[in-house]
């Protein structure tokens, strides 16, 4: 008999550099539109996400103290890798969502292109959102916009690839480092995902990739201290305020988008600077001028 | 200049358009100790006292004010009294805005949205240029009325809070006609009705920074002053009337905590924007999480004032005081927290002792006067329960300056605390008075560590002569203004705001439109 086996693959999350199962040790089932059984995904807990939050902590000095250029060069690695293993999640994309293959390689390559935009953006930004100012007075004024910190996605459930990087992209791009949940429908591409970035040089705990249930997670999410913002898309009414209430207790900045399905393919739309505005401070510095 | 007649009536070098940091001719005899003298020592002006210099421009007050409500002033129903915090005496009686004032208000702006949003960039920005205008030429007037219903010194209220105040609105008039070319490949549109509350410490430049880019960028509004504030914003409503702006663009309600939770919960907004305390602006945030309306805060903050023993140590002092002494401390970006590196601690506490005691605290309305009233006998109290908390907690408290304080009115002599620990309270919590907590720290790593050890990330200061520290350290403080060499500079041109839980959003420059447009 010559039929062989085929390996398949175990999907993990991915943490601080690493691919560890849930600490919880839960697993969801994944099915095919067909209903035909693919694997299991790592099911995310509440610790899950303070180790993922320790992570995104411990990486973001780092990440931010880095150059634009090298940030940028990282990103557009991450989309050289993407384009790489683009037929896997391409192939990922149609079993799960059940699109035809041309449709989810189109995805595909719309997020690798998203990257690229952003890749291109990193050392561009703060020439566009900070400035010099003109003070009434002899002081040399300038603002400049550094990374907010440690930012969680909330990915839509579909386009479940292309929804992802066009949320992580711009905060990682502006300096923050990312806990992404991924999409609860189609959760492989996700777990596919941190492949690429352990292939990219991102340094460990830059980006974190949790798959499981949302909205177990998002009140979690909500009030976690360590969390400085949210970037979120296509959220229940409910869902988006939770977020918002929670958020309050340690002044979180949370950006919760409308966007539709074609829209995400837009690139006037989700390659603007102004995506990466909300995960920015603006830091203006003051400094006599005098002889 | 003689030794006698230094540093006299520029404590904060906050001179409105002729801001100049303290350079100039101060001399020190630190090199050549006389006899009897200390080994650091600053002369200011002590060899004689001063003569009152009362500010004596009349300023009308009315015995009632109303609401400012679609272009006209209403009869107030129910009132509450305004005083003067520096003789407890009454100012004027102010109407306490109910439910169904902020109902008219929101209608009122609600209704005048749609003209005055399409109104052109240009026509808008001709009338702020016209409120700018008419604030320069009633700048006496209003800076006495500030004096007067706050408590600041007139200097402050003269050369600070007004000229910057107009400077606002002449700022963001010319942005008016201008916005696409701030929002790079974006088309900015207003936002809608804004309900702005606005604190007690610099009542006036507060409602500027709110009400001067909500009109350039097309907004209507609802401001409503602090309760122990008013007038200024009143008398900010009759310039409206006066320059003819549209019934309707601002509306002001007066009040207390209630009408501000009034305006909040408010259903017609379509947007908040709040300076105060952290603990309102969480509240408040939650009211516009429940409503799913956008939100801009700008709260409280613990700001690090850092001092490298390469610094120049008599301009640091100066920083120090303009840093956490300008307007009674009553300042959110106050530099309350001092970290003073080890090799120069001796020197600075003993420069800034002298310098301490040379500050004129008392009648606000005196041009000498450098320290004024505390705002209310609240905040007064609330100063005093910190300085017996510090001295509980094991903190040394330094009460150097001994001028006797008025019998009438709220005040409080500027002092500061040495043997401070992270932990005490009165190094992690907003006094929101004149009252400093002195740290000590060996490297610039423990200065940073130490720094942003806090929830607060509004401002910071630095002080060092070497330009390379300067950048690395401003790099990584995490505070939304940096002050190097110097402390406590506003301008309409740069933008204000925290990091962290200082909130979010910019007031002042063009990062301060992004609130008040949707792109």
């Amino acid at each position: 008999m010559n039929a062989r086996l085929e390996v398949t693959k175990t999907y993990k999350m991915y943490v601080n550099g690493a691919f560890p199962r849930s600490e919880s040790g839960r697993s969801l089932p994944v099915e095919s539109v067909d209903g035909k059984h693919i694997g299991h995904i790592c099911h995310a807990s509440r610790k899950d996400l303070r180790d993922a939050v320790g992570a995104a902590r411990g990486a973001v000095n780092g990440w931010k103290a880095r150059a634009a250029y090298n940030r940028g060069q990282i990103l557009y690695r991450m989309a050289e890798m993407l384009e790489g293993k683009g037929e896997e999640f391409a192939q990922a994309i149609k079993q799960s969502t059940g699109d035809d293959l041309r449709s989810a390689r189109k995805e595909v390559i719309a997020s690798v292109d998203r990257l690229i935009s952003f890749a291109g953006w990193a050392d561009k930004f703060a020439q566009v959102l900070g400035c010099n100012n003109s003070v009434a007075g002899p002081y040399y004024n300038f603002t400049v916009p550094e990374g907010t910190g440690v930012c969680v996605v909330v990915a839509p459930d579909e386009p479940c690839l292309l929804g992802m990087i066009s949320l992580m992209a711009p905060a990682l791009c502006g300096g923050c480092t990312v806990i992404c949940v991924g999409s609860e429908a189609h959760p492989i591409p996700t777990s596919i995902l941190g492949e690429v970035c352990q292939t990219s040089d991102v340094p460990k705990g830059v980006i974190n990739l949790l798959t499981g249930q949302r909205a177990e997670l998002l009140t979690w999410i909500a009030e976690h201290r360590g969390i400085d913002a949210i970037h979120a898309a296509n959220l229940e009414h409910d869902e988006a305020r939770q977020l918002r209430l929670g958020a309050q207790e340690n002044v979180k900045r949370v950006r919760v988008r409308t966007i539709d399905d074609d829209a995400w393919f837009e690139t006037e739309e989700c390659e603007s600077p102004w995506w990466i505005e909300p995960f920015v401070e603006m830091k203006t510095i003051w400094h006599p001028s005098s002889a | 200049m003689a030794d006698g007649e230094q540093a006299t009536g520029n404590m904060t070098g906050l001179s409105g358009s002729s801001a100049s940091d303290v350079s100039t001719g101060r001399e020190t005899s630190a090199e050549k100790p006389r006899k009897g003298r200390p080994r650091f020592e600053l002369r200011f002006g002590d060899a004689w006292d001063y003569a009152p210099a009362p500010e004596r421009a009349p300023c009308e007050i009315a015995d009632t004010y109303g609401h400012f409500i679609n272009g006209k002033f209403t009869k107030p129903t129910e009132t509450f009294s305004t005083i003067n915090p520096a003789n407890e005496e009454k100012l004027a009686k102010i109407a306490q805005g109910s439910t169904r004032d902020v109902n008219k208000a929101v209608k009122a702006a609600r209704e005048a949205l749609p003209k005055w949003s399409r109104l052109s960039g240009k026509e808008r920005g001709k009338y702020l240029f016209r409120i700018a205008r008419r604030i320069q030429e009633r700048a006496r007037e209003l800076a006495i009325l500030e004096t007067k219903d706050g408590g600041k010194p007139i200097k402050e209220s003269r050369d600070v809070d007004i000229p910057l105040v107009a400077q606002h609105f002449f700022y963001n008039a010319g942005w008016a006609d201008k916005l696409k070319y701030a929002f790079a490949g974006a088309e900015p549109g207003p936002v809608g009705v804004c309900g702005q509350i606005i604190p007690w410490n610099f009542p006036l430049l507060m409602a500027a920074w709110k009400i001067a880019p909500a009109l350039a960028c097309g907004n209507t509004v609802v401001l409503k002053p602090a309760e122990t504030t008013p007038l200024t914003a009143l008398r900010l409503a009759e310039i409206f009337e006066e320059i003819e702006l549209p019934p309707g663009v601002v509306n002001i309600v007066t009040g207390a905590g209630e009408t501000g939770a009034a305006l909040a919960n408010h259903k017609d907004l379509d947007k908040l924007a709040f300076t105060g305390s952290t603990e309102i602006g969480k509240v408040l945030a939650g009211i516009a999480a429940q409503r799913g309306i956008p939100i801009t805060l700008e709260l409280g903050g613990k700001s690090p004032n850092i001092i490298f023993d390469d610094a120049s140590v008599d301009q640091a002092v100066e920083g120090i005081i303009s840093g956490i002494y300008f307007n009674q401390g009553h300042v959110c970006c106050a530099g309350s927290r001092l970290f003073v590196q080890e090799g120069v601690v001796e020197e600075v506490i003993e420069k800034l002792k002298i310098r301490l005691a040379s500050l004129r605290v008392g009648d606000p309305l005196d041009k000498n006067t450098d320290v004024g009233a505390i705002n209310s006998k609240m905040q007064l109290e609330k100063i005093k329960d910190y300085l017996k908390i510090g001295t509980k907690e094991g903190a040394e408290l330094h009460k150097v300056n001994g001028k006797p304080l008025p019998s009438k009115g709220y005040y409080c002599s500027p002092s500061f605390f040495t043997g401070v620990q992270q932990s005490h309270r009165i190094a992690q919590e907003e006094i929101f008075g004149p009252v400093l907590a002195i740290q000590t720290f060996r490297t610039p790593e423990e200065a940073i560590s130490r720094a942003n050890n806090t929830p607060y990330g509004l401002a910071a200061g630095i002080w060092t002569d070497k330009g390379s520290k300067i950048f690395e350290i401003a790099t990584r403080l995490e505070a939304g203004v940096v002050w190097c060499n110097t402390y406590n500079k506003f301008d309409a041109a740069s933008p204000f705001g925290g990091f962290k839980e200082s909130g979010f959003g910019r007031e002042g420059g063009m990062q301060g439109l992004r609130p008040y447009v949707s792109l």
